[in-house]
């Protein structure tokens, strides 16, 4: 099994969580499962740092549709920064951009997912 | 004049979680052979990851998946074969997300992911399994 870690973090109001390794249906799970805690906690925005995040699968992307989903209940908002150009591109296929926000630097990502 | 077969690169991967990864590791090497760029290099790998999942989810747990990697002179040509039940492509609704949210099913990409990523893509299915041939220009 590959291994997918999180970091999480806040900074303010937002929560920042660092992944690292393949995010196929476990790590998609590890990183709802933090949002979910944090949504119930009455966080509203969440910022993923994909810096160490080079492979995803298809699996793994729709459990943050999930997220996206429950956000919306919320009027809360999820944000990513230091994509791979695949998984950039993989998340423009999936309509994930319409929906939430890629960011090109952690500092513009503070800033624009408030 | 004889007609020289493309090389092919053959792997056998069984169904078990994440294996799809060590086909990646594959055509790494061969598109490094190729002279593929690092985007082609990567839309391969992310192509070749959804083929894998759609094989293994199609397949019975003590079966295996085949994967053909045929290195030819103006592109690659991979083929990802199970031994599944078979499924028909014309029933398979293209993803929106726009449905997605407030579905309860929220997968089903696999085979969009596919055909964005690479240059063509043929599947051929009957009820002894399945085969998608995909390729990518150099």
């Amino acid at each position: 099994m590959s291994d997918f870690n999180l970091e999480v973090r806040k900074e303010g109001e937002i929560v920042v969580i660092k992944t690292s390794g393949y995010l196929n249906n476990v790590g998609g799970e590890k990183i709802s499962e933090v949002c979910y805690k944090e949504i119930e906690d009455k966080s509203k925005f969440f910022l993923l740092d994909l810096e160490n995040t080079k492979v995803v699968n298809s699996i793994g992307v729709s459990i943050l549709i999930e997220i996206i989903e429950k956000l919306q209940d919320v009027d809360g908002k999820l944000g990513y920064y230091n994509l791979a150009p695949i998984v950039e591109k993989t998340f423009n296929i999936m309509g994930l951009t319409k929906y939430s926000s890629v960011f090109y630097s952690e500092n513009e990502a503070l800033e624009g997912i408030l | 004049m004889v007609k020289v077969k493309p090389p092919v690169v053959e792997l056998t991967l069984p169904v078990l979680p994440d294996m799809e990864l060590a086909a990646t590791k594959t055509a790494e090497v061969v598109s490094k052979h190729m002279g593929l760029n690092d985007d082609q290099a990567a839309e391969i790998n992310m192509a070749l990851i959804e083929a894998c999942i759609n094989a293994f989810e199609h397949s019975e747990s003590d079966k295996q998946i085949e994967i053909h990697f045929k290195i030819k002179d103006d592109l690659l040509e991979i083929q990802v074969t199970d031994k599944g039940i078979g499924f028909d492509k014309s029933k398979v609704a293209i993803p929106k997300i726009e449905e997605k949210l407030g579905s309860d099913y929220k997968r089903g990409w696999g085979l969009q992911l596919i055909k964005e990523l690479m240059d063509t893509v043929k599947f051929e299915s009957t009820e002894e399994g399945t085969t998608v041939t995909m390729t990518k220009k150099k």
